[in-house]
């Protein structure tokens, strides 16, 4: 056994730490996607907008890159509510077809990439903090502390978020909003108010998410398009909507690319997460935890 | 008009443009004109499944990377084929290397067909939203698949040596020239194909599975067999785009080539044009790839991209029928005082 089964393990724990990164990159699709059917497709692009306000916090005023997130949720919330307005007003309100409001939001992605490479170039950027050097290890298993931080701060995001969605009054009528949207007016109730809320909360985690991606890895403009694939397979396969369904479906896909990683080369592991959502797509359009 | 006599105009059009551009003996002319009719042939293409049937294809670089591969490995093997083929096979095929371009784009241009037709099976289960993600989806596999085969070039990239000069039966003629001018008649062609599926049932067809594909469905439309058409079409026209491009390009990888520019382009030239005709993708795709020609030489290349990405933005927003939709409001507003 020896080497290979410490390989496996290793392999297994650094999938599951990868994991907890991609649920909290897919929550925001989660809540947009899932459950205000708006697809928004530029949801990486935001997440790389807080990478770099994440960079600029942190080599200007050393600011630790988490605690910038924090700093800037708001201003994402708003800007989340922002674009909401433009898509309700000039897409929702009009009736028009899904598909112009897709390409709204490619758009929306293109642009943000563009004026990111106007701003800052090509170059990987990268923050500083003192857990990104070390790394723990618990027998033979290692455990890189640039990983595990992100990993838990995310996880704690989703208990905050699911105890807001089930436990305050905005919370259950996003969840309203999301299953009958004239009840929710019937009950006196503005959807509109409640979805802009709700886009806005979606945005606010790609702060977050943003800040733990450029712990985890250097980020350059682009790099936000790999994960396009990789937040609509896992929102699809977590049951749309459901964050406990998005956790489990991060964590496998965490897993399974971890895998790919380690046996056949990290060159391969764009196409499991496309290929994940391709099978999904095609076999259980559902996900795991559907209604 | 009839279609082989629009055929002949568009043509005779095409000829006119290329002798006025023989005459103006300018290189860059050229050049920047391919990448125009280039993008022509790409929005006209993706207008065929997305204006028409009201599937979006966000995987147009995916079927122009068909094109350009396709090329690359065939010129690889054109250029030693002892050393790739069976023996057999060396003497059968040796009078036929290296092969012509034209060769080329129709042989990428059955196999990108192939790859629609697949995409268009996709269809069975995914609609609207899903379909459009799968198709971005397909194109990362697609790349990753590019990126792992050595052949190619992989992630390093691969060169294409670019013959100083092509013969037209006696003529010889610079080989940008007739780059150009391969593109102009695949345009031509495009075009026209376009424009003959609008008038047909076919198009009838595609418009009823725009507007509504259970209702469609239920009145016996053969929607599955229309959109396998329109996913084999579109993507057939897209991979012959890009057969030529390696020998435009000299030098082609994977990363540029699966690039984002070329799906929002092929999105972006249809909507504002217009989607719902063949004129609209032909002028958006001039306006747009004049202007994008433009600024590169004038500001910068990554500000033509964001001059694509706002004007995209800004026509689904305020104008979602695109330029013929402003006009055609136009004229009823002056038709009716």
């Amino acid at each position: 056994m020896g080497g290979s089964f410490e390989l496996l393990v290793n392999a297994a724990v650094a999938g599951l730490l990868l994991g907890g990164f991609y649920a909290a990159v897919t929550l925001g699709i989660s809540i947009s996607f899932g459950m205000l059917d708006v697809v928004n497709i530029a949801h990486p692009a935001f997440i790389i907008l807080g990478s770099y306000l994440a960079y600029l916090l942190n080599q200007t005023i050393g600011v630790d890159p988490i605690l910038a997130a924090i700093i800037m949720l708001p201003a994402f919330y708003f800007l989340g509510q922002a674009v909401y307005q433009v898509y309700y007003l000039s897409f929702e309100r009009r009736g028009q077809d899904a598909l112009r409001g897709l390409a709204f939001f490619f758009g929306l992605l293109f642009i943000t990439e563009v004026v990111l490479i106007l701003l800052f170039g090509v170059d990987y950027r990268y923050v500083e903090a003192a857990y990104i050097g070390p790394t723990w290890r618990l027998g033979f298993v290692d455990l890189p502390l640039r990983m595990l931080v992100p990993c838990l701060v995310s996880l704690l995001l989703v208990v905050v978020l699911q105890l807001l969605l089930t436990r305050t009054f905005v919370g259950r009528a996003i969840m309203a909003v999301a299953q009958d949207q004239l009840a929710l007016q019937l009950m006196a109730a503005n959807p509109i108010r409640i979805k802009r809320m709700a886009f806005g909360i979606s945005i606010a985690t790609a702060s977050l998410a943003g800040a733990f991606l450029i712990i985890i890895q250097p980020v350059e403009p682009s790099v936000g398009r790999d994960y396009i694939g990789r937040v609509f397979a896992i929102c699809v396969l977590g049951g749309m909507g459901s964050l406990p369904g998005t956790v489990i479906a991060a964590m496998l896909l965490g897993i399974v690319e971890s895998f790919t990683a380690t046996f056949y080369g990290p060159s391969w592991a764009p196409a499991v997460a496309f290929g994940f959502l391709l099978l999904t797509l095609a076999v259980r359009p559902s996900g795991i935890l559907g209604r | 008009m009839r279609s082989w006599l629009f055929f002949a105009t568009a043509l005779s059009i095409g000829a006119v443009v290329f002798a006025l551009a023989l005459l103006l003996r300018s290189d860059y002319l050229f050049f920047a004109g391919y990448v125009v009719l280039q993008f022509v042939v790409l929005a006209t293409a993706w207008n065929i499944l997305g204006g028409y049937c009201g599937y979006v294809n966000f995987g147009s670089a995916a079927f122009f990377a068909i094109g350009v591969y396709t090329s690359v490995a065939l010129t690889k093997l054109g250029a030693n084929p002892a050393r790739y083929l069976p023996e057999f096979l060396v003497n059968v095929f040796k009078p036929l290397l290296p092969l012509p371009i034209p060769a080329l784009q129709l042989i990428a241009g059955m196999l990108a067909g192939i790859v629609g037709l697949g995409m268009g099976y996709l269809t069975l289960r995914l609609r609207g939203v899903f379909f459009a993600i799968a198709t971005l989806a397909m194109a990362v596999v697609l790349q990753t698949l590019i990126i792992n085969w050595d052949f190619v070039g992989g992630s390093r990239g691969a060169y294409i040596v670019r013959p100083s000069n092509a013969w037209l039966g006696p003529f010889s003629i610079g080989y940008i020239e007739y780059l150009f001018l391969l593109m102009l008649v695949l345009a031509v062609i495009v075009l026209t194909v376009a424009r003959l599926i609008e008038r047909s049932r076919l198009g009838y067809g595609f418009a009823s599975i725009r507007d509504d594909e259970l209702a469609a469905e239920a009145c016996g439309v053969p929607t599955l067999r229309l959109k396998l058409m329109a996913t084999t079409i579109s993507g057939a026209f897209m991979g012959m785009a890009g057969a030529p491009f390696p020998y435009y390009i000299g030098y082609v990888e994977p990363a540029a080539t699966f690039g984002l520019p070329y799906a929002v382009n092929s999105i972006a030239m249809p909507m504002i044009g217009g989607t719902t005709s063949w004129l609209g993708p032909l002028i958006g795709a001039i306006l747009l790839g004049s202007l994008q020609q433009i600024a590169t030489v004038t500001i910068s290349s990554a500000v033509n991209l964001l001059i694509v990405g706002v004007l995209l933005v800004g026509f689904v927003v305020i104008a979602p029928k695109g330029i013929i939709g402003l006009v055609e409001d136009w004229r009823q507003a002056r038709a009716k005082p």
